[in-house]
């Protein structure tokens, strides 16, 4: 279970509370207009934003003033997942062994993961020579091998077309299932969070409002969500 | 939102390398203004001052004028080998100073191929020495460089402002006056500027053309005072002298470099008219004698020094091996010293400001001025020449350091910015980190700059001077020996080596980063 305890993250100009817990094992989205936070706040649970003040906790141990590395968690962001003058082999292999190392074990482990996302025989492949979808998978084959327990997903799947999302959404939840994973995705589209989330957290207003049912939150929008998604008043 | 999760740790490296550069060029003015108060400023100071300002000034003038014709021709004219030339006008920045002389005094140099000229057609002999000497090795050194920089505000201008001037009609006196003089105001400065600087701390011309009471730099007179009077004191006052002068220089240069103002163009193909007639004849004019007087001193270097090439003198080897050690040493040094500063500014570790500070302090130093102060402070401990090697490596390396800084400072920002996190959320080891993923994205700039470290530290001729005895010269050193006993076959024979090594360690460094650079 995460939970963000009292959190307030701080800029010029910036401010975000948030005080909710997520459980164990939920696909949570968190939707709200742009600028509102989403993806500060999953830099903050990452540890690249350190948070004003409040903690940040997984399974009640406090992981606020953890390195990014030491954290929990695996996060995809919206670009630069990838080192783009390593191979996909090297790529993924430093997921699994932070000091560069290539042994037979991890060559065969990353061979694996990466039938599993469907990039047989790319492993010698860079980056630049991949589409946008498979640079997708490329990152979620990483995600597979850290099999950390919180997947934070900051759009990564931006760029890529409406069928093209779908298929790595589905890749995601197969992910998430196989190693236990915990997900959290920002998205602005309303259909991403039906389709793929239980939970969906509303951010809007200098607020992360605890999540709520996806389905149930959207059949009655409160009045945020409704200004966000263009429905006028309810 | 920039705000750290964990207060970063103090980068030891690079706290090491700026300590190191505070303390070769703060340190060696330090010691030398505690000396330089005991020996007050005499006539001789006054004329090599003067004599200093004099020629840094001529020199920057005649390189810029002479510029912009050629920059000019060259921005307007498409030929074949254009590309080539423009190439060639980079090359003298790593070209030793000692072989560009010998190369202009096969041409002009008393046996030179144009004294033969003049003596069969029944006319006086010219000679290469004295103030107007150090003016053609000043303008055959920097006159490139002023082009290039001068080119390259030709071709800045927006090709919508040509034209539209064509659509108008202008005149081209009219287009001149309305484009190219605003782009020349606005270059011109910074151009004559740093040549002026450059010149300032002009050693090895002065030490070659120049000497006698008509025709001392500063930098030439702190070497007299202390190989040849034993006078450190005045040598002191005069290395304070010149370290005021270029600071004083650099000051003035920033404050007057500006950049031009000609607002965004659509970045087409600069369009530049290229007008028929007379000006057609002027441009070739102006391309064939520059190309001339940079590529004939050079080819008669190479006339005359092939044949030597066979009877190689006495202690050459010695002396090349010596400068290779003190070149690829150096080049290490100061290469693992600006990555050090660059990556801690690019991540903006603590005391990120005063990295980018100490990697700047290098260019208000000169060679003879380290030297001194070295001399001065190590003299109580060792010998001069016990110290010849390891002082000319910590030297080159500190002044060659500000380029490979440059060099590296952009593109680590970029690595920073774009691949920072993910690095952390790996948690990769500082060791996998350096190999797998900052040394290969650096290795454009990084071998690109050991390769101008190593180029400027082989045909050095500076500091070892000071300190150098009879077994310990340095190939340049060696060369200039050679001169000085009228050996110029020989002499032309070991700068053709040392050129094709100087060009060689370039080529070879800036090949290695070019290989493991990302495709």
């Amino acid at each position: 279970m995460l939970q963000l305890d009292h959190l307030v993250l701080a800029a010029p100009g910036f401010r975000l509370a948030a005080d909710l817990t997520v459980p164990q094992g939920a696909r949570t989205a968190l939707i709200g207009p742009s600028g509102a936070g989403k993806s500060t706040l999953l830099n903050a649970i990452a540890g690249f934003t350190a948070p004003q003040s409040g903690r940040i906790l997984w399974q009640v141990q406090d992981i606020t003033a953890k390195d990014p590395g030491q954290r929990p968690v695996t996060i995809l962001f919206q670009d630069q997942n990838l080192f783009p003058h390593l191979t996909l082999e090297r790529n993924l292999a430093l997921g699994l062994a932070p000091d560069g190392s290539l042994s037979p074990d991890i060559r065969a482990r990353v061979e694996q993961a990466l039938h599993r996302t469907g990039l047989d025989g790319l492993a010698q492949r860079k980056p630049a020579q991949l589409s946008g979808g498979q640079q997708g998978r490329a990152a979620l084959a990483r995600a597979l091998l850290r099999a950390r327990p919180l997947l934070l997903l900051d759009e990564p799947f931006a760029a890529l077309g409406p069928a093209l999302k779908q298929d790595m959404l589905a890749l995601v939840a197969e992910v998430a299932a196989e190693t236990g994973a915990t997900v959290l995705m920002v998205t602005h589209d309303p259909q991403d969070a039906k389709a793929f989330a239980d939970l969906t957290i509303l951010v809007a207003d200098g607020q992360a409002h605890p999540p709520q049912g996806t389905a149930a939150l959207f059949a009655h929008p409160p009045q945020a969500l409704a200004d966000y998604l263009g429905q006028g008043g309810s | 939102m920039a705000s750290r999760a964990r207060p970063l740790t103090l980068p030891v490296g690079a706290a090491l390398a700026a300590a190191l550069l505070g303390a070769m060029t703060l340190g060696t003015v330090g010691a030398v203004a505690l000396h330089a108060g005991t020996a007050p400023i005499g006539p001789a100071d006054w004329s090599a001052l003067r004599f200093t300002l004099l020629q840094a000034a001529l020199s920057a003038l005649l390189s810029t004028a002479l510029a912009i014709p050629v920059a000019r021709a060259l921005a307007r004219r498409r030929f074949p080998g254009r590309g080539l030339l423009i190439t060639l006008m980079g090359a003298p920045f790593l070209l030793p100073v000692i072989v560009a002389i010998l190369g202009l005094l096969a041409i002009f140099g008393r046996g030179g191929t144009l004294n033969q000229l003049l003596t069969s057609a029944g006319l006086p002999p010219i000679s290469p020495y004295g103030l107007h000497g150090v003016l053609l090795a000043h303008v055959f050194l920097n006159l490139p460089l002023a082009t290039r920089m001068l080119l390259q505000g030709w071709q800045a201008i927006p090709a919508e402002r040509f034209r539209l001037a064509r659509a108008l009609a202008l005149t081209p006196a009219a287009q001149f006056r309305h484009l190219e003089l605003p782009m020349l105001r606005a270059t011109l400065p910074g151009a004559f500027l740093t040549i002026f600087t450059l010149c300032l701390a002009s050693f090895a011309t002065a030490l070659t053309l120049g000497g006698g009471p008509a025709a001392t730099t500063v930098e030439l007179a702190i070497y007299q005072a202390l190989r040849f009077d034993f006078a450190p004191d005045r040598a002191a006052t005069l290395a304070l002298i010149q370290f005021a002068l270029t600071t004083a220089a650099l000051l003035a240069g920033w404050a007057l470099i500006r950049d031009t103002s000609f607002g965004a163009g659509l970045g087409r193909l600069p369009e530049l008219p290229a007008p028929k007639g007379w000006r057609k004849a002027l441009d070739a004019t102006a391309i064939t004698l520059a190309a001339a007087f940079l590529i004939l001193p050079l080819a008669a270097l190479v006339a005359r020094g092939l044949p030597g090439l066979t009877t190689l003198p006495q202690g050459l080897i010695e002396a090349t091996a010596r400068s290779l050690a003190i070149a690829l040493a150096s080049t290490a040094l100061a290469t693992t010293a600006a990555l050090a500063l660059a990556l801690a500014t690019a991540r903006r570790a603590p005391g990120h400001r005063l990295y980018d500070t100490a990697a700047t302090f290098p260019l208000a130093a000169s060679s003879l001025v380290i030297g001194t102060g070295l001399f001065l402070a190590l003299r109580p401990y060792a010998s001069p020449s016990d110290l010849a090697i390891p002082v000319t490596i910590a030297t080159n390396g500190t002044l060659a350091l500000p380029y490979s800084y440059r060099l590296l400072a952009p593109p680590a920002r970029a690595l920073h910015a774009d691949y920072s996190r993910l690095t952390a959320s790996l948690a990769l080891t500082p060791m996998a980190r350096l190999r797998l993923v900052t040394l290969p994205q650096l290795a454009r700039p990084l071998g690109f700059g050991a390769g101008i470290t190593a180029a400027l530290s082989l045909g050095d001729l500076g500091v070892i001077t000071l300190f150098a005895g009879q077994t310990n010269a340095t190939l340049p050193l060696y060369i200039h020996s050679l001169m000085g006993s009228y050996r110029m076959e020989q002499a032309a024979a070991a700068s053709l080596l040392l050129l094709a090594l100087s060009f060689t360690l370039f080529a070879l460094f800036d090949g290695i980063g070019r290989r493991h650079a990302p495709a």
